[in-house]
């Protein structure tokens, strides 16, 4: 019986929940200071993983380039965090500007006074620039291998603008955010550190609630159209570019949001956000914990992520090696990742296979489908 | 005049280097629709390739050939990097025929893999495992029909690996304790120098040019007319192209899609390692050398569109000259009294990282109007 068909009872869904909610608020004083900041990063992760699944998983998209809107996230909170904090220095604007000689907060920095605006600006930001790139991409019908290319290049543009701006955004160095206050506390200390990871698990469950009513339903049903048979859903009346410009930007809030958390709790945002490594390696994330599952793409996040911490703990050289096998066991052997493999036939074929299960002779979904109504 | 020729001289070297490159890659995604994120990986075992052979070259046997041996590696890392693409493809490229999104991560992981191998394994033990590989692959093909079809072929097959992997042994051994640099394993960079006869700067029209960069457009030259002579002139070549328009027919028409896809993958990844010998020429050689290049790459294949090598050059060198006339802000000094908010655009993206910027910008509007690039393929069909 696949996991998907097991219909649990309110009872035990109400139990997990509760289970859930008490282990985040006994996580801080369950793990050491540095694990419960390793945990906060990578749930702040799984948000931008989230995104991923979206226009991957549900629309047929790959993305290589999330960083971009992860990092512009990052840089949002970031500099309003410099801006509020920067009083003791100089011209009442962050410090490293006097490094090179900028005397006045440039002007697109101004509104980042106000933190409403940057509440807003966090993910508002990136959702309209990936909109306008997305747009610009599938109003052409430039799709599957162009677009991840053309993703990835974006990625890179973007990566070296940002890196190539010192008087801007302090460039390469990127801007710190340890040492700043958010109303009148360290962000770098211990309780407001655990005041982030809380906002992150909240964050977590609430976008995976939202990208839950996202994917179901009509809008749902065309992504997955859009997906399987793109020029299909276009014959039948619908505009594919709209639904794929509203899915992408609204994964590239997702990412915004991701980055902003995930720069918090370390302390930094740099160009380095932006490397084509890392946006690559959210799409594994994605892949390994099950595609088009949005469980799937949160717990693949923080375990790819936790188990990349502890081998490079370990074994540091090794890591390349395993990530590198994945990539390629991922998609040779389990295309539908860890849980959509359990939720699909998996088990029940490996069951099989040692004898365990009775072979089906029919097809599949009847007979069990038979079976589940006659044990009722 | 004379800043105009230099400047087109610099924009096509920029260009040939793209284009050599580049060649591989728009040859196999024409062909399979398939995008090798390992073909920078694929160059950077090329750049590999020439350092070692320059070490071999440096020892005392060899030593009256030393000045001749960029040619032979440019043979070599052929050689190198069309075997191991030739075994990318059948252990990997292959299973994943029809889903392009999973072959492009699939080869990122390869990549990977080669970035953190040539890192922790000794470059003589790295040589070895590619004679091996080379052995294992081409013996089984030059044994008489005869064996070829008798049911015990798969122990000849079997044995032939097994006296592959003992010479592989051997060179290593071999290599490694005569070639002390090759013998440990190191992140760092090396370099690559070129032969006496290399360095230096010729003058064609009263402007010197340097001779690396001469034999970079040389070696581009020469790959792209055997290249296009291959693909117009020989048997295979035919069959690549029938497969390129249409694969379901030309399988129809009894051509092995199977071969052809492994010709065209070995031939592309080939030139991905003769491309390294020419970036191992313009710089130090490292285990992220590819990575510097690749995008370019992408962006080539993207802009001539495929299944025509005549977008692929011109789009490298569009790409060329233009980076070369923003990056290095020449527009400013041909025309030296424009109006100063031009003069301070042109200023902001006259580093090579905001030229990337602004090419990129570029390509981008030049889309909007030509979304399959500058040469697409004429036909009428959905496109799925």
């Amino acid at each position: 019986m696949s996991l998907s068909k097991i219909k649990f009872d309110k009872k035990i869904v109400l139990s997990f929940w509760i289970i859930l909610i008490a282990l985040i608020i006994a996580a801080p004083t369950l793990l050491p200071v540095f694990r419960l900041n390793l945990l906060g990063r990578y749930l702040s992760l799984s948000i931008v993983a989230l995104g991923v699944d979206l226009i991957w998983g549900y629309t047929g998209l790959l993305s290589l380039g999330q960083g971009i809107f992860f990092a512009l996230g990052g840089y949002c909170a970031a500099m309003y965090l410099q801006i509020t904090s920067s009083s003791e220095f100089p011209n009442n604007i962050p410090e490293f500007f006097a490094l090179y000689g900028v005397e006045k907060l440039p002007f697109f920095w101004e509104p980042f006074r106000s933190p409403i605006f940057t509440f807003f600006a966090i993910w508002i930001i990136p959702a309209l620039v990936a909109g306008l790139i997305g747009f610009l991409v599938f109003r052409n019908r430039i799709k599957g291998v162009y677009f991840s290319i053309l993703t990835q290049a974006s990625l890179l543009v973007f990566f070296n603008f940002f890196n190539g701006q010192q008087k801007l955004i302090n460039g390469t160095n990127g801007l710190k955010t340890d040492v700043t206050q958010l109303f009148g506390q360290m962000v770098g200390s211990a309780s407001m550190q655990r005041i982030f990871f809380w906002i992150t698990a909240i964050l977590v469950i609430t976008a995976w609630f939202f990208a839950k009513w996202v994917v179901k339903g009509r809008f749902g049903n065309i992504l997955i159209g859009i997906r399987d048979d793109e020029p299909r859903v276009r014959f039948t009346g619908y505009n594919p570019v709209i639904f794929k410009t509203i899915i992408f930007s609204i994964a590239g809030g997702l990412a915004g949001i991701s980055g902003a958390l995930y720069t918090v709790q370390s302390g930094i945002v740099s160009p380095q956000f932006m490397t084509v490594p890392f946006s690559i390696e959210m799409v594994i994330w994605v892949a390994v914990g099950g595609r088009g599952t949005l469980l799937g793409a949160i717990l693949g996040a923080v375990f790819i992520n936790y188990a990349k911490s502890l081998v490079s703990e370990a074994l540091p050289a090794s890591w390349m090696f395993i990530q590198g096998g994945l990539f390629i066991l991922v998609v040779t052997a389990l295309p539908e990742g860890v849980l959509g493999w359990v939720q699909g036939d998996g088990p029940r074929n490996l069951l099989q296979r040692f004898g365990l299960k009775r072979k089906i002779e029919t097809y599949p979904s009847l007979e069990v489908n038979n079976k589940e109504e006659n044990n009722e | 005049m004379e800043l105009l020729f230099d400047s087109l001289f610099n924009g096509v070297a920029i260009g040939s280097v793209l284009l050599v490159a580049a060649l591989g890659l728009a040859i196999v995604f024409g062909l399979m629709g398939v995008i090798n994120l390992a073909h920078g990986e694929l160059m950077m075992l090329g750049a590999y390739t020439t350092y070692v052979t320059q070490l071999i070259f440096k020892l005392p046997i060899l030593k009256p050939f030393y000045n001749s041996y960029i040619i032979v590696s440019i043979f070599l890392a052929f050689i190198v990097s069309g075997v191991v693409g030739i075994l990318l493809e059948k252990t990997i490229i292959r299973k994943l025929y029809g889903s392009p999104l999973e072959t492009l991560l699939a080869t990122w992981g390869v990549s990977l893999i080669l970035q953190q191998f040539v890192r922790s394994v000794p470059l003589a033990y790295g040589t070895g495992l590619v004679i091996s590989l080379i052995i294992g692959l081409f013996l089984p093909t030059t044994f008489p029909q005869k064996i070829k079809e008798s049911i015990n072929f798969k122990y000849f097959k079997f044995s032939s690996w097994i006296f592959a992997a003992l010479s592989g042994v051997l060179t290593g051994g071999l290599i490694s304790s005569t070639v002390s640099k090759l013998s440990r394993a190191s992140a760092r960079n090396v370099d690559v120098t070129a032969p006496s006869w290399m360095r230096g700067q010729v003058e064609i029209l009263g402007t010197a040019f340097p001779k690396t960069r001469l034999m970079i457009i040389i070696i581009t030259l020469i790959s792209v007319i055997a290249i296009t002579l291959f693909l117009n002139q020989s048997a295979w070549g035919m069959r690549i192209r029938a497969v390129t328009q249409n694969r379901q027919m030309s399988d129809c028409l009894g051509i092995s899609t199977e071969k052809v896809d492994i010709i065209t993958f070995g031939i592309g990844s080939g030139l991905a390692g003769v491309a390294g010998v020419a970036v191992s020429l313009l710089g130090s050689v490292g285990p992220n050398v590819g990575g510097n290049y690749i995008v370019g790459c992408f962006m080539v294949v993207v802009l001539g569109g495929v299944g025509n090598l005549l977008g692929t050059v011109f789009a490298s060198f569009g790409i060329g000259i233009m980076t070369d006339l923003i990056g290095a802000g020449r527009l400013l000094s041909i025309w030296p009294d424009m109006p100063l908010p031009l003069s301070n655009t042109i200023n902001f993206f006259a580093t090579t990282s905001m030229a990337r910027v602004m090419i990129f910008a570029l390509i981008v509007i030049f889309l909007q109007f030509k979304p399959t690039g500058l040469f697409p393929q004429k036909g009428r069909m959905v496109e799925n």
